[in-house]
């Protein structure tokens, strides 16, 4: 199964309307790749996919970055492992899944309650079935990533992907068996 | 203006009532569930509603069709991440009045917020 350029697309779309608008603060994005899951994180929001659309959304970050986005977010200063933080956290990760999965067209995806994991250097693993493409976005904060991953039983409706972000072209398919 | 704003996410709430200041809020009340939320109404008597869709024991959709009951007047707006058509059309069946979608922009909210509250006093001087 390959990914779908418009669930790329889609994600991009959303964390930047996230970021513009009630993060205040520019994201920009590094070309997309495919993701294995060994990403590193000391904070993340977890999100679960379902309905035609099956997989998780991982919006990755280290403690610095996550601590100023989600500040910046809030509105006020944050602190790591207290409960608004955490909050802050899991409400920045269902604005970006739900931001996707509205530009699903012809899918109808719903999207679970974010958890929120804090613990440096953790890794969010994912069902070897799941195929899937990790992109990392840059903000004045630092960095973060964003790490989709869809199993292979998923209904996808388009053609595999020919060009990535950024308008460079490049072949990113992962051949799952179905 | 007396307000009820609904969200489980407490830092959602801390933005709307930051932009529920700019439009005249004189009192505001906050619940984190529907039904947190109905076990206020009746005491609180908002004015509008600012509701979340997805929220744990009881989700906005299921708070409007309970509220619609007896309360078919009060305005509410539902600000929520889903944004799809049909979403959108069920909660206006459902008895919604207008409908923010996260994210937003302050101004944006508040124009909703000052529309729907218009809209409202427009059609209860009719």
């Amino acid at each position: 199964m390959s990914m779908d350029v418009r669930h790329i697309n889609a994600f991009l779309e959303a964390t930047k309307a996230v970021f513009s608008s009630m993060v205040k603060m520019p994201v920009t994005f590094e070309k997309p790749e495919l993701s294995s899951r060994c990403g590193q994180y000391d904070v993340s929001g977890v999100i679960g996919l379902s309905g035609d659309v099956v997989g998780s959304v991982i919006v990755g970050f280290t403690k610095m970055s996550a601590v100023q986005i989600a500040s910046s977010f809030a509105g006020c200063r944050l602190e790591v492992g207290t409960a608004d933080f955490a909050d802050a956290i899991g409400e920045l990760a269902n604005m970006i899944a739900g931001g996707a999965k509205a530009k699903f067209e012809g899918q109808s995806v719903s999207i679970g309650c974010p958890s929120v994991i804090i613990a440096p250097g953790h890794q969010v693993s994912s069902p070897s079935s799941a195929a899937g493409i990790c992109i990392h976005c840059n903000t004045a904060a630092g960095r973060f990533t964003i790490d989709v991953a869809i199993q292979s039983s998923t209904k996808v409706q388009a053609a595999p992907i020919t060009a990535a972000a950024n308008g460079t072209k490049s072949a990113i398919s992962a051949n799952a068996a179905a | 203006m007396r307000v009820l704003v609904v969200d489980d996410s407490k830092t959602m709430r801390n933005i709307v009532k930051g932009v529920l200041a700019t439009v005249g809020a004189t009192a505001i009340e906050e619940a984190s569930d529907g039904q947190d939320a109905l076990s206020r109404v009746d005491a609180f008597k908002p004015d509008i509603i600012l509701l979340d869709w997805n929220m744990p024991v009881m989700d906005g959709i299921t708070f409007v069709k309970t509220y619609r009951v007896k309360n078919k007047t009060t305005p509410i707006i539902m600000v929520t991440t889903e944004a799809e058509k049909s979403r959108v059309m069920e909660a206006i069946l459902a008895g919604v009045n207008n409908y923010a979608v996260k994210p937003f922009t302050p101004e944006s909210l508040s124009k909703i917020i000052e529309t729907t509250i218009a809209k409202a006093a427009a059609k209860k001087a009719a």
